[in-house]
């Protein structure tokens, strides 16, 4: 008698593959919108044409520009004015320090967003100043000079004292680009930041009053409190992450959320991060994976050794 | 009372208490096995291997795992995924079994179909099979609730709101079954203990039943051949191994059984590590939110089928035929008119039903996980209204097939 198995096994596995691809690719290319890359380029922002002088820049960031009256340079010694609590009463969100954000954030993107705040962060829906609804972020109207030019150099001044991309760590990433908004608490992260260990109850829980009063000023800004990303690694695929950083718009039409103009490499920490958070066994995932395939493999070569034997006598 | 004597060795001592050479004769060695089967005749052991996997991993989760609405989603995500060791592993074995077990389940159903493993005399292994399948999807759908992610709550709120049936607005039964207005507490809890107590007990209940069904009308066989067990199994003892047309359980048919088993862990374990995403959906990596609802709300991929023939209608409507695909299969040997008990392939008419209902499933299937518009919603209610109508000629169209 002819051997029907391979034709039954072809059919049981074209029938599985077939549903397979019903289920998962295709259902979820028609349910979901499909958002191509930008590649984190910015290409909507103008080009930057001036070469920028780090001293000027200097001059700049903490004289006529003002920044320091609101942003904290930690990293040169210049602390923020209030805590994180109060800055958020007062601005909605706690003022980014600006130590290390040369690294994180795109030229074009910085440049843009010292002249028009709200232009460079996609939030023109929610901040439109002939309407009266100022960005808490107050644009720069220029120095007296070339304003293209003053711009420049206070970028150059900020990549001037950043640390090295590649000194960047995804932690690094991830708290500057979302932590003032996002928390993360299975990385034990707050608004206001990393929870200290306290020894006493009282302490542990007037540090949680501080970020539940920080929260209350977030989601009075935000419209509703940013999710906790502990998880999102998994929740999200690469793919959306990625397009949704670069332009939250794109994926969700009219969302509170900025565009935080991270560059491709800033991003690529910050995925790393989130990954960190939500899928902190993957590394031994594959180890495991691939060693437990050896042994399944040679198990079936064993059992398949061991049915050969016993049906010599049989046929 | 029974004559003891002085034991001669352990064996020995244990045979006069529990006849364990009888018992090992009646079991395997002496339970006979048509030989002319084909490798879809190890399901059933793949089936046994899956629940034991998912039995054994049910058991470490449940050791971290808090069935409360503040904490589970942390016991799961945080404790089992991160803090524990292999917890990850345990999951995700867990999570990948209880989607795969369904395909072998409906493998194993559909091998059954094809080759009329349901008629004459075999009508409790189709039965008791198909409660198998009934407790086997309330197993699942428990245990989808108990990550107390986006697409527990959300499904556990679809699902349970079924039990109103439609018009009738039986509010105060869904309310019961709750436990509250909407998916809360008392709910996870009672979700809780379905999910791993009663209904594995009753599944265990359910695979005794299963297999003792087996037993007398004995396995089918791929010709649908009529094997005469007793003579074929004394010519096996006689030393005719290759002309008999029956083998031993164990080891003939368990080293068969075996080979299968293990290109079947092979695929196991390859998505259990590496291709994970379609058993442990990334919407359920988002915690329960009442007041945040998914934008796509579709349950797992094995009941997407039944799912689709409730959705095209109107709620009523809906309702009754979700109502008939959930019983219809279990009628299956009493709706199939034929006498032959032979594979579908030299039936005829039936044949092509086979072939009609596989694929309109399949439809049915995929369009259950489609959004319902435009021409998906369509092609839903064509299939649908087929799969009634293939069930409703099924009595016809086999009263007429001939004797072979």
């Amino acid at each position: 008698m002819k051997n029907k198995e391979p034709l039954i096994l072809v059919v049981v596995v074209a029938f599985t593959l077939l549903t397979y691809w019903l289920v998962e690719p295709f259902a979820h290319s028609q349910m979901h919108k499909h958002v191509e890359s930008e590649h984190f380029e910015y290409k909507d922002l103008p080009a930057v044409t001036k070469t920028g002088n780090a001293a000027n820049g200097k001059a700049l960031v903490t004289g006529a520009a003002a920044c320091t009256g609101c942003h904290s340079i930690n990293k040169e010694s210049m602390p923020a004015g209030m805590d994180a609590v109060m800055a958020a009463q007062s601005y909605g969100v706690n003022p980014p320090d600006l130590s290390n954000v040369g690294a994180i954030f795109d030229t074009r993107f910085l440049s843009d967003l010292i002249k028009n705040p709200a232009h460079a962060l996609k939030v023109e829906h929610k901040f439109d100043a002939a309407k009266g609804k100022m960005h808490p972020m107050v644009a720069f109207y220029g120095a007296g000079g070339d304003i293209d030019q003053e711009v420049a150099d206070m970028v150059a001044y900020l990549q001037s004292i950043a640390v090295k991309p590649e000194n960047l760590t995804p932690k690094m990433a991830f708290e500057n680009a979302c932590g003032r908004c996002h928390a993360m608490s299975y990385e034990n992260w707050t608004q206001i930041g990393e929870k200290p260990s306290f020894k006493h109850k009282k302490d542990s829980l007037a540090f949680d009053i501080k970020v539940l009063e920080y929260q209350d000023s977030l989601k009075a800004y935000m419209g509703k409190l940013p999710p906790d990303l502990s998880m999102y690694y998994r929740s999200r695929s690469t793919h959306f992450l990625e397009t949704f950083i670069e332009n939250p718009q794109s994926q969700l039409e009219g969302t509170a959320m900025p565009r935080v103009g991270v560059t491709a490499h800033a991003a690529e920490k910050v995925i790393e991060h989130m990954a960190d958070s939500a899928d902190t066994k993957r590394h031994e995932r594959e180890e495991v994976g691939t060693n437990v395939m050896w042994y399944t493999l040679i198990f079936a070569i064993f059992a398949f050794l061991w049915k050969r034997s016993v049906w010599r006598d049989l046929h | 009372m029974a004559h003891f004597t002085k034991a001669t060795s352990v064996k020995d001592w244990l045979n006069q208490r529990l006849a364990i050479e009888k018992v090992e004769k009646v079991m395997a060695s002496e339970y006979w096995i048509p030989k002319n089967i084909n490798f879809l005749w190890a399901m059933g052991m793949i089936l046994a291997i899956t629940f034991a996997l998912l039995l054994v991993s049910g058991i470490f989760l449940l050791m971290y795992y808090q069935p409360h609405v503040d904490t589970a989603f942390y016991s799961v995500n945080f404790t089992i995924m991160r803090e524990v060791g292999f917890g990850w592993l345990w999951r995700h074995v867990h999570g990948v079994a209880a989607s795969v077990v369904f395909l072998i389940i409906y493998i194993h159903m559909f091998t059954g179909i094809y080759y009329g493993s349901y008629k004459k005399g075999r009508e409790m292994i189709w039965i008791s099979g198909m409660l198998l399948f009934v407790t086997f999807s309330a197993e699942a759908f428990s245990g989808y609730m108990l990550p107390w992610g986006q697409m527990s709550y959300w499904a556990g709120m679809v699902i349970t709101n079924i039990f109103s049936l439609g018009g009738l607005h039986v509010d105060g039964l869904v309310e019961w079954i709750r436990g509250d207005y909407v998916p809360a507490q008392a709910f996870l809890n009672r979700f809780f203990m379905l999910h791993v107590l009663l209904l594995p007990l009753a599944i265990m209940g359910l695979i005794g039943l299963h297999f003792a069904a087996l037993r007398i009308p004995h396995v089918n066989n791929q010709d649908g051949e009529e094997v005469d067990f007793d003579v074929e199994a004394k010519k096996y003892l006689d030393g005719d191994k290759a002309g008999s047309k029956v083998i031993r359980f164990a080891n003939d048919f368990m080293s068969k059984d075996m080979m299968v088993v293990g290109v079947y862990l092979i695929f196991f374990f390859y998505l259990v590590f590496f291709h994970y995403e379609f058993a442990l959906d990334p919407v359920n990596f988002d915690p329960a939110d009442g007041l945040k609802t998914p934008a796509h709300i579709y349950p797992e991929w094995y009941f997407l089928w039944s799912y689709e023939i409730l959705r095209p209608f109107s709620v009523n409507i809906g309702l009754i035929a979700f109502g008939f695909a959930q019983v219809i299969f279990m009628l299956l040997p009493w709706l199939d008119r034929s006498p032959n008990t032979i594979p579908a392939s030299r039936r005829g008419l039936f044949n092509i039903w086979f072939w009609l209902l596989l694929i309109d499933m399949i439809v049915l299937t995929a369009m259950g996980k489609l959004p319902p518009a435009g021409i998906f919603s369509t092609i839903g209610l064509v299939a649908a209204l087929a799969f009634i109508a293939l069930w409703v000629v099924l009595p016809f169209i086999t009263k007429n097939e001939k004797k072979v």
